[in-house]
């Protein structure tokens, strides 16, 4: 038998770069950053700009982000008026690293100052990690399995592997899927920054020599995916596959990735092997590359292991996060969205603010500027990467359009 | 201090309070349903907070569980207080 095909036929994002998927690819090939005073706050977001009064009180942030992204994706998909699939086959599985932290903050502080009756009785709903999942399949009549993904940086391509486990077993025929962040907060700052994560100098510059921690970000990607001959069937615009999915644990230190990489390696190869693509088929990596001295250095170790050393010098990688800054629990959806964007419109997104290679990092990480490519295959195809707190390796094998 | 719980203030605050949960001021009259205003338990637990606050009433969920209207949650908030 052989296994069903899943491809994406819609995507939709909010990101420091602006309120919208498209924009996300073009400022970042334009070498522009989404990442002021140290952060990548969404400051073009205002949430009643496309939300009521309600769905802004029954959801926190970063739900409010998944919403938005999530219109825009059932727009492109040609979603908007009726869902295409019975609502029983449709999923819904969401990232998040935190949840709601903004939402609990808030009412902490109400708790503390106040009393417990001071307590909204919408302070778990709002805070729940599962709230971005819950809010969207009610936002949309959803009723397959909906569910939310907690591996902290690594959550937003693990939804995307389940969702499209789900689909490829026959479990959905459908799935709306990614992830959303909101924690700009003091309790988040704080909490990377006494644990040495966060970049004292607010620049994020993957790769560098100078590199000194990530930029924290927020927003939200959302991707609709569907089974390839019924999305054929319905004649939807394609923006790509979901070739492979490969993920491992580090079974090695709560916060620090193994420095050679070997966990990640192995998803990097079970991704390939997944999607029947070998490294000579590769034709960019989407790195997780998050600014930090030892991922850098981890990633690049784990990316020669599993390509091989040669195969690797001749594989464009770069950051979005040299961009946008670190959305967490958001950042593989997003990811993921602009690497099918990058595939699409044939061009190698930079690595920002790379201008002092770091001794030892010799892969190829497209600094400062982006170039244009040509697929070695038909269709293109990329690997995103992301490695979560906790240990968590997931990487995505993804085909973009002829 | 709980304010003064007159039947013109207290139908202002309740007014008030329900439109920031979501419905147009302009639809939250007397005759008005939680129904037709989608204003779900959780914005009545909400609401009993505001009243609590306001005006030291205390409303529990079989109180607020027979409220239909806008104007059955202004009678009950002026006779409890009073």
């Amino acid at each position: 038998m052989t296994r069903r095909r899943v491809v994406i036929t819609g995507v939709g994002a909010v990101t420091p770069l602006g309120v919208g998927a498209d924009v996300l690819l073009r400022r970042w090939v334009a070498g522009e950053s989404g990442i002021a005073d140290g952060e990548g706050a969404c400051r073009d977001f205002v949430a009643s700009d496309h939300l009521s009064k309600k769905e802004i009180r029954r959801a926190d942030r970063f739900a409010h982000f998944a919403m938005v992204a999530g219109d825009e994706a059932l727009a492109a998909g040609g979603w908007s008026d009726e869902l295409p699939y019975a609502a029983e086959r449709i999923s819904c599985v969401l990232a998040t690293g935190i949840g709601g932290l903004g939402s609990l903050e808030a009412q902490h502080d109400l708790l503390r100052d106040q009393g417990a009756k001071a307590v909204s009785p919408l302070s778990v709903p709002l805070f729940m990690p599962n709230a971005g999942a819950g809010t969207l399949s009610m936002r949309y009549g959803l009723r397959g399995q909906s569910f939310s993904v907690a591996s902290a940086c690594a959550a937003g391509s693990h939804a995307i592997g389940v969702a499209t486990r789900m689909i490829q077993y026959g479990d959905a025929d459908a799935a709306l899927t990614g992830g959303g962040e909101a924690t700009l907060t003091p309790l988040a700052r704080a909490s990377f920054e006494a644990a040495g994560a966060l970049s004292p100098s607010g620049i994020s510059r993957p790769f560098d020599e100078r590199r000194d921690g990530f930029v924290m970000g927020e927003g939200a990607g959302i991707l609709l995916l569907e089974e390839l001959e019924a999305a054929q069937a319905r004649g939807a615009t394609i923006y790509g596959e979901v070739l492979g999915y490969g993920s491992t644990s580090d079974a090695y230190h709560l916060t620090a990735p193994e420095p050679e990489g070997r966990h990640a390696a192995e998803a990097i190869r079970i991704a390939l092997r997944d999607a029947g693509r070998d490294a000579s088929q590769v034709d960019y990596v989407n790195a997780h590359g998050t600014s930090t001295p030892i991922n850098d250095a981890s990633e690049t170790a784990a990316i020669k292991l599993a390509l091989g050393e040669d195969a690797a010098q001749t594989i464009p990688v770069s950051s979005l996060k040299s961009s946008i800054g670190h959305l967490l629990g958001a950042a593989g959806a997003v990811e993921a969205i602009a690497t099918l964007a990058a595939l699409r419109e044939r061009t190698l997104p930079p690595t920002i603010g790379l201008e002092q290679p770091s001794v030892g990092l010799d892969l190829d990480y497209v600094p400062l500027t982006a170039r244009p490519f040509t697929p070695r295959g038909e269709r293109p195809v990329a690997l995103s990467n992301s490695f979560g707190f906790g240990g968590h390796n997931v990487v995505l094998c993804l085909e973009g359009v002829a | 201090m709980a304010a003064t719980a007159t039947p013109e203030a207290v139908e202002a605050r309740i007014v008030e309070a329900l439109a920031s949960f979501g419905p147009d001021i302009e639809q939250v009259t007397r005759e008005a349903t939680f129904e037709e205003l989608d204003i779900d338990s959780l914005d009545l637990v909400e609401l009993a907070q505001i009243v609590e606050d306001d005006y030291g009433v205390e409303l529990k969920g079989d109180d607020m569980k027979n409220l239909k209207t806008v104007g059955d949650a202004i009678e009950l908030v002026v006779a409890r207080a009073s």
